[in-house]
């Protein structure tokens, strides 16, 4: 048909410039809010120096240096040494790679991704998927659903953290288990709420009119919708995720030494503290705030910039 | 320059080529420009133009609402002898004062909804005057009963949410009034509301007009309402006025292209689409960015325009005194031919060919849809209460033939929208039976067959919602070809650009998105996307209700088109009677869950009515100043469904059962009507009998004497 290949060629074309339009309208909302520029920036030095990190440092997170044990800054070690000589800067980026890039299952095994962030995309699918349901379907399903999900909120968070630790037992895999836990009930409220909203518009009715079956309704029509909330409100689950981990790692429910972690590097250095080098404690302290505060900002921002262009 | 009745022209309100401005961030936008119109005591003045076309712009320019990125940059406003533009908004309020009141489109929202409606109304008073409490409350019960509410006293203590919208219009219009306004600005006052109470509401404010005397900009996009409401008219077309008059005038001897399609592309009520054609103006309403800076702005989408058109933006030329038109042909134009081509809409009279088959299509009786309503009660917690239903349809029997439409009309909360949404399974039919192509479709449309879903599709009312925004054009109308496997795989995308095409889109659409289209260019879209499976049955639920009247007339003319190219029959719902009677065959007219009145659309808009047909027509808005309509108005509102009125369900508001029944009508409390057939199928669910109703004069008349 002569019609339709006239009619194709310049199609293509127009889908990649689509493509590409729409990726640059995303960044220049992001880039037109202050906020959330300082957020990226922020979030983007610990994504990058994590990645790279061997080139960032010429030591490795576990060679000691017993020559040199709790040292501030200086030229050999540029954020100083922990209590076994330890480099912290080496520490500190290696172990946001444990939050941000890579995930330890096994000794040899790593997959890529960090802890955190597949903390939050399995609470994700797990959240999205109860939200979808409980709000497409309604009526009894959806409060069965909710009233498990209440119960589960109603214990501090803190408590449901340690708990779950303690009877999985510390290991990256389980503090995943962990956030996907304490994550699913807020992700599946959000997600419940916008579904509600979303059911009533009339693309919902015109695809039960095609007698579509519930599951492509809910994952094809309605979740890609609820996306921008999703995204923000994930963007802040991280965050919270690196909280958590610190939190655990604090209390030694974390992932297990010597793999450098921010929480027992925090609890280690505390000692030192009021002997004089408050280095080992401050450094990775500093880094959780400025993680999640960069996250939040990133969020906010994104947020503020989305809601006006609506 | 004013016909007869209205008051020497003492000028309230003094607009001389206003033009106002918007900030944004790609630089200032022209909103307004050009605009000049006067407006006397006792006086209306009717702005009436798409929306976009700024008229909401110059109300807030003359109250001074424009918001922070808004500015006049040109023009004066005087009120009272009082220059407006240029002053501080103290010196403005010492000037106003209170003596500008504005009514707005959403009484929901100009209503607290937290305080009682009584407080509101007084202290409107006791804020602007220097008045007890107790006389400003004295006043506000005056001012309702002057607004014809019922049981003023009992009001006052009401919540806004305890009345209907029509009163809280009229709660609204009360307010505006208390203070003794010189001058009220009604921005879509009754855009709201229901015809009957449309009606209502403009009888009330022709009242006022008389009685206050006061200057009134009345806002609107609809024609027959401004037809009925003012003396002047200015017609707004992309910020600019590009036509203003005397009413009368303007109507019977338009001279602005863009005033003279407004009329063209809305149906008369009794125009049908045998006999006559819409014609659509081509194009939309430029957005502020894109409207053409050196040319007339109108050039791009006029008939008429020609070389010259496109060399400078034009001035107002003065076809008559008093009459204005922005257009260098305003003089000769009726005498010029049209520069463009339409383009035909082939053989619309080929349609009428189909006859009253026996051939049924779609089938049902004593169809019943139920909703079940939860009481608050103790008991019925415990699952031991009565159970409560919303009758929303109650036995309703109706046939459509194949190739033909069937109109359905009646008020919101008549049961239009469930009577389709039983049928085409989205809500569980309670009762009866529905057959469709001689099959049994009683069940939800989860457990129909493919085969029978695929046969009855849907268009949607609201063209924001009703394509997914995630999703390009194109899948989204390659979604029900693939489902339905109307194609084999390999020509989905042909098929979809076909169905582009049939919907007179071009290809290129394809890829956008729906945040990229414009109203009617969505709505074409959802039209496509009803058409991909090749349905029998198109089922549209006031798929023009929200659209511009330009666009709505496009969008009906492509309607006829494709039943015309593929056979389809119709159920076509809207509340405009015009519209309907426009585009069926068959109407059929809804009144609380059930049909009153079923016939062909000739036969339904000439007596004998049925009452409630009789009155829904007196209040149909008729943009044609010359005809004469009887007035016949209904009180109150659709009563619950939850408990609908026994025997005749239309006895409370019946007003002819009074007069035309021995004994004023007892037996419409107790007895169901009967079915009074007249000839050609036409029905009528009325005690009165057919001798009687067919005595009653027509609706609409024709005036023949010149005013």
């Amino acid at each position: 048909m002569a019609v339709s290949e006239q009619a194709a060629a310049p199609l293509k074309i127009g889908r990649k410039a689509g493509l590409l339009k729409g990726m640059w309208s995303g960044i220049s909302v992001l880039l037109a809010s202050k906020i959330a520029v300082v957020g990226l920036a922020i979030v983007l030095f610990w994504v990058i120096t994590a990645t790279f990190a061997p080139l960032f440092t010429p030591y490795t997170p576990l060679e000691q240096d017993w020559k040199a044990p709790n040292q501030g800054p200086s030229s050999a070690h540029i954020l100083g040494t922990d209590e076994l000589g330890r480099d912290l800067w080496s520490r500190l980026i290696y172990g946001a790679r444990v939050v941000l890039v890579l995930m330890p299952i096994t000794e040899s095994f790593w997959l890529p991704g960090g802890t955190a962030l597949w903390g939050v995309i399995v609470a994700l699918i797990f959240g999205a998927t109860l939200g979808l349901v409980g709000g497409y379907y309604g009526g009894w399903i959806d409060e069965i659903i909710m009233r498990l999900l209440d119960a589960m909120m109603a214990v501090p968070i803190i408590l449901l953290y340690m708990l779950i630790m303690a009877a999985l037992g510390a290991s990256a895999v389980n503090v995943v288990i962990a956030i996907t836990i304490v994550g699913t009930p807020g992700i599946a409220r959000l997600v419940r709420s916008l579904t509600l909203d979303i059911r009533t518009r009339e693309y919902i009715r015109a695809a039960e009119t095609r007698g579509e079956n519930a599951w492509h309704i809910m994952f094809m029509d309605i979740l890609p919708n609820a996306r921008g909330p999703i995204i923000i409100d994930a963007m802040l689950r991280v965050g919270y995720a690196i909280f958590a981990m610190g939190t655990l790692g604090f209390l030694g429910l974390g992932i297990p030494p010597p793999s450098p972690d921010w929480g027992s590097m925090v609890a280690k250095g505390r000692e030192f503290i009021l002997t004089g080098s408050p280095w080992a404690a401050m450094w990775p302290s500093i880094a959780i705030a400025s993680l999640v505060v960069g996250l939040n900002l990133l969020a906010d921002g994104l947020r503020e910039e989305s809601m006006r262009y609506q | 320059m004013q016909n007869s009745s209205t008051a020497p022209s003492n000028t309230v309100l003094d607009v001389n080529n206003l033009q106002i401005n918007y900030e944004t961030r790609k630089g200032d936008i022209e909103a307004v420009q050009g605009v000049s119109f006067r407006v006397a005591e006792g006086q209306t003045v009717g702005l009436v133009g798409e929306s976009g076309c700024g008229k909401s712009t110059i109300a807030f320019g003359i109250v001074n609402f424009l918001g922070a990125n808004g500015k006049i940059v040109g023009g004066n406003i005087r009120f009272q002898g009082n220059e407006l533009v240029g002053r501080s908004q103290e010196e403005l309020k010492k000037l106003r004062g209170d003596r500008i009141s504005m009514v707005f489109q959403d009484p929901m929202q100009a209503l607290n909804p937290s305080v009682r409606l009584g407080e509101q109304l007084a202290e409107v008073l006791t804020c602007h005057r220097d008045i007890s409490h107790g006389e400003a409350w004295e006043r506000s019960i005056q001012m309702l009963k002057r607004v014809n509410m019922p049981d003023v006293e009992n009001l006052m203590g009401r919540y806004s949410h305890q009345i209907s919208g029509g009163q809280q219009q009229r709660v609204v219009i009360a307010m505006a009034m208390l203070n003794n306004p010189a001058l009220i600005i009604m921005d879509e006052p009754t855009t709201a509301l229901d015809v009957t109470v449309e009606a209502a509401v403009l009888d009330l404010l022709e009242e006022l007009k008389q009685d206050f005397n006061a200057a009134n900009i009345f806002i609107t996009h609809n024609l027959g309402v401004v037809a009925r409401v003012s003396d002047y008219l200015c017609v707004m077309y992309a910020g600019q006025m590009v036509e203003s008059g005397p009413l009368k005038e303007i109507f019977r001897d338009p001279r602005h292209p863009y005033t003279m399609g407004l009329l063209a592309c809305v149906p008369r009520l009794g125009d049908s689409k045998l006999e006559s054609l819409l014609e659509p103006i081509r194009g939309r309403v430029p957005p502020p960015a894109e409207r053409p800076k050196t040319q007339c702005i109108f050039a791009p989408r006029c008939d008429y325009a020609t070389e010259e058109c496109r060399q400078a933006r034009p001035g107002l030329t003065e076809v008559i005194p008093g009459h204005l038109a922005r257009c260098i042909y305003a003089l000769e134009i009726q005498n010029r031919k049209r520069t463009r081509k339409r383009r035909k809409v082939e053989g619309s009279a080929a349609h009428a060919q189909v006859e009253d088959t026996d051939e049924d299509l779609l089938k049902f009786d004593h169809l019943k849809v139920y909703y079940t309503q939860e009481s608050n009660s103790v008991v019925s917690l415990f699952g031991m209460g009565e159970k409560k239903f919303v009758k929303a349809v109650d036995d309703v029997s109706v046939r459509v033939a194949k190739g033909r439409t069937l109109g359905v009309v009646g008020e919101s909360g008549c049961g239009k929208s469930s009577l389709v949404k039983g049928l085409i399974g989205l809500e569980p039919i309670t009762g009866g039976n529905v057959h469709f192509m001689g099959l049994d479709t009683n069940m939800p449309v989860t457990e129909r067959d493919t085969k029978l879903i695929k046969e009855m599709q849907m268009v949607f009312q609201n063209p924001d919602s009703t394509l997914n925004p995630s999703y390009s054009v194109g899948s989204q109308i390659a979604r029900p070809i693939r489902r339905f496997k109307t194609v084999p795989r390999g020509q989905v995308k042909d098929e979809v650009i076909r169905l582009l095409k049939a919907v007179r889109l071009p290809p290129t659409f394809y890829e956008r998105l729906p945040r990229q289209l414009s109203g009617g260019e969505k709505q074409r879209v959802g039209i496509a996307r009803a058409l991909a499976s090749r349905p029998d049955l198109i089922i549209c639920d006031e798929p023009v209700s929200a659209l511009d009247v330009s666009v709505q007339a496009a969008v009906i003319n492509l309607l006829l088109e494709i039943q015309q190219v593929f056979g389809s029959s119709m159920i076509f719902i809207a509340h405009d009677l015009s519209v309907v009677r426009f585009f069926s065959d068959d109407i059929a007219v809804m009144y609380l869950g059930q049909i009153v009145e079923i016939g062909p659309a000739d036969a339904i808009y000439l007596p004998p009515y049925h009452p409630y047909t009789e009155a829904l027509l007196s209040a149909v808005p008729i943009p044609d100043p010359d005809v004469e309509q009887k007035e016949l108005r209904l009180s109150g509102n659709v009563p619950s469904a939850l408990n609908p009125p026994s025997g005749c369900r239309f006895h409370t508001r019946c007003p002819r059962r009074q007069e035309m029944l021995p004994d004023g009508g007892k037996i419409c409390e107790t007895e169901v009507p009967p079915w009074r057939t007249s000839d050609r199928n036409h029905r009528i669910l009325c005690h009165i009998p057919l001798e009687e109703l067919r005595k009653i004069d027509p609706v609409v008349k024709v005036r023949k004497d010149d005013g």
